[in-house]
């Protein structure tokens, strides 16, 4: 009890974060309308490739004679890169082609 | 400074991500809310490249991580670009699944480095104090690894089943079989993270392994109809993957993001199984056509015999309507029809007939996935109706036309119990003068079901792929 309570101190700046961050992803998507569903989750997508900056610092720290390290945060980077472009990439093409015949 | 102007830019990053989201929910600032969270991420990453420190040292490797990044943009874009629009759902399950696999990766060489420190963790164990710290790293370690894997592996199964490569499959007492697994997965990352065991490792990729099978397993059996579901969940699991970086470098805008997307997500999920009026535990056990044959049977009764109308007497029907409803569902995407669709609404608008779309929640294989379809073919957005507005609309409607839709106006959601629709809302096309379906065949549904809306006086059955069909309507009304 007391290791847990004391767990909780010391990450409390992350524990607010992850409470308040939930409210918001709940509020923010609360009120869209269903034509928006698809590109809406195809757009979250592409934000939860922030998994990037994780491959990018294992890759980054990986040393030069560790192989594994440096042929998975490799292939990590790759992945994770795909993620983040073909995420907005994609969401970008259907969202044109709404704001195309709103002229 | 650097470190700081690093927090800061973090910090405008998370910012990106909040507003971007806000924006895409709604459709005048949605393109743009994309751009924001696209600049957000970027600023991000690159920040994270040449800022980041840990104890004093700067990143190293630039060659691998440009290649990698070049990579990844090079072969994205060209897959982005080009993918079809009918095959968009499917690459949006693939590109989570990257960002799944991605957060796998790095569990796994975050766990290698651990590793390798074995003997001093072990002493470090045995002082106490800091056991508690190594585990919680290991335990969220694990987490990522287990979530990234499922995520990664469902996905991938999920993406083969949308464009066709992948049959459903399930086995007698499948559901069990996944509920020990992941009983298995559970347990062996407990006693890994508890009692730290000198096999370590084998367990470690015991539990990768596992994690991989049961992503397998936990999309295997679920039908096609409730695929958008599942990739919305994936979606949110791989957020909470990305969220477990974020915990293991104390990295807030990765936590931020991954939360974020975690809850959104999840909230977009249950929104999904809402419009289906199925709860998300029966999604994820029941499967959808594989175990409904007693329904199937049951609903099997109510065959009788359909009528068929020609396409001039179609041709006539719509041209002579006041108030004609389209009601698109897959049949519209798999035949590519959605321009000529749009054609022969132009054409009908002409001739002074009011057209409209009605367009329900779960038509197609994923929410808004008419929406993007029809956007495609430059029908406007303000003649898209959604369910509710489109049901007070049928009682004066002339004549409906259902473009390869079927379970989203199968009368037995109302009226069969039984049915595994049963009390999923649909579109009452029924209180229209008359119903026009388009089919190839009187084949069912992807929910497997007969729909006796088919065997009704009023509808009468136009068979034909869609896009033929519609190109043979235009020139027949032109005729006229």
């Amino acid at each position: 009890m007391e290791q847990l309570l004391s767990w909780i101190s010391v990450h409390q700046e992350i524990l607010y974060i992850v409470i308040l961050m939930i409210f918001v992803g709940i509020e923010v998507i609360g009120r869209v309308p269903s034509v928006l569903h698809t590109p809406l989750m195809s757009g979250a997508n592409a934000i939860h490739g922030v998994v990037i900056i994780g491959a990018i610092i294992v890759m980054g720290k990986a040393a030069s004679s560790n192989y594994l390290a440096l042929i998975l945060g490799f292939i990590a980077v790759i992945v994770g890169t795909l993620n983040v472009v073909g995420g907005f990439v994609v969401t970008d093409r259907m969202l044109e082609m709404f704001s195309k015949k709103k002229k | 400074m650097e470190l700081n102007l690093l927090t800061f830019l973090y910090l405008v990053a998370s910012v990106t991500f909040i507003v971007g989201l806000k924006m895409l929910s709604h459709p005048a600032s949605a393109r743009n809310g994309n751009r924001v969270a696209a600049i957000g991420m970027t600023l991000a990453i690159l920040g994270t490249i040449f800022l980041y420190e840990e104890e004093g040292a700067r990143l190293g490797n630039y060659g691998w991580i440009f290649g990698g990044i070049l990579i990844g943009t090079v072969v994205g874009t060209l897959a982005a670009k080009r993918v079809k629009m009918t095959a968009m759902p499917e690459m949006v399950s693939l590109f989570n699944g990257m960002g799944g696999a991605c957060a796998a990766l790095i569990s796994l060489v975050e766990f290698d480095h651990l590793a390798h420190l074995d003997p001093m963790m072990a002493g470090v164990l045995l002082m106490g104090g800091a056991a508690n710290a190594v585990k919680g790293f290991l335990l969220i370690i694990v987490l990522g690894l287990i979530i990234g894997s499922v995520s990664f592996a469902g996905s991938i199964i999920a993406w083969g089943k949308l464009n066709g490569s992948i049959k459903d499959f399930s086995f007698k007492g499948q559901h069990i079989f996944n509920i020990l697994l992941l009983a298995v997965i559970v347990a062996l990352a407990a006693y890994l993270i508890v009692f730290l065991p000198a096999n370590a490792v084998f367990i470690f990729y015991t539990i990768f392994f596992l994690s991989l099978l049961y992503g397998v397993f936990f999309v295997f059996p679920i039908g096609g109809a409730d695929m958008p579901v599942v990739i919305s969940l994936l979606n949110s699991f791989t957020g909470v993957a990305a969220a477990c970086g974020g915990f293991l470098y104390d990295n807030k805008v990765m936590l931020t993001g991954g939360i974020l997307v975690g809850a959104a997500g999840t909230l977009l999920t249950i929104l999904m199984c809402k419009a289906m009026n199925r709860s998300l535990t029966n999604v994820l056990i029941g499967s959808f056509g594989g175990g409904s044959s007693s329904a199937v049977a049951a609903a099997g009764g109510a065959v009788g015999s359909h009528k068929e109308i020609s396409l001039s007497d179609t041709a006539v029907l719509m041209s002579y309507a006041s108030k004609v409803y389209i009601v698109p569902g897959y049949g519209l995407a798999v035949a590519q029809a959605q321009h000529a669709c749009h054609e022969l609404e132009k054409l009908l608008e002409s001739k002074g007939v009011d057209v409209k779309y009605a367009i329900h929640p779960v038509a197609g294989r994923m929410p808004g996935h008419m929406n993007v379809l029809l956007a495609e073919a430059d029908v406007p957005y303000e003649k898209l109706l959604e369910m509710e507005q489109a049901n007070d609309e049928f009682s004066t409607t002339d004549v409906v036309l259902i473009l390869g839709a079927n379970d989203v106006v199968n009368p037995a959601a109302k009226s069969d119990p039984a049915s595994p629709i049963y009390g999923m809302p649909i579109l009452d096309v029924e209180l229209a003068k008359h119903v026009i379906v388009n089919k190839r065949s009187m084949k069912p549904g992807y929910a497997g079901i007969e729909n006796e809306l088919f065997f009704r006086p009023k509808t009468s059955m136009l068979f034909g792929d869609a896009k033929k069909v519609l190109q043979e309507l235009v020139a027949e009304i032109k005729n006229l």
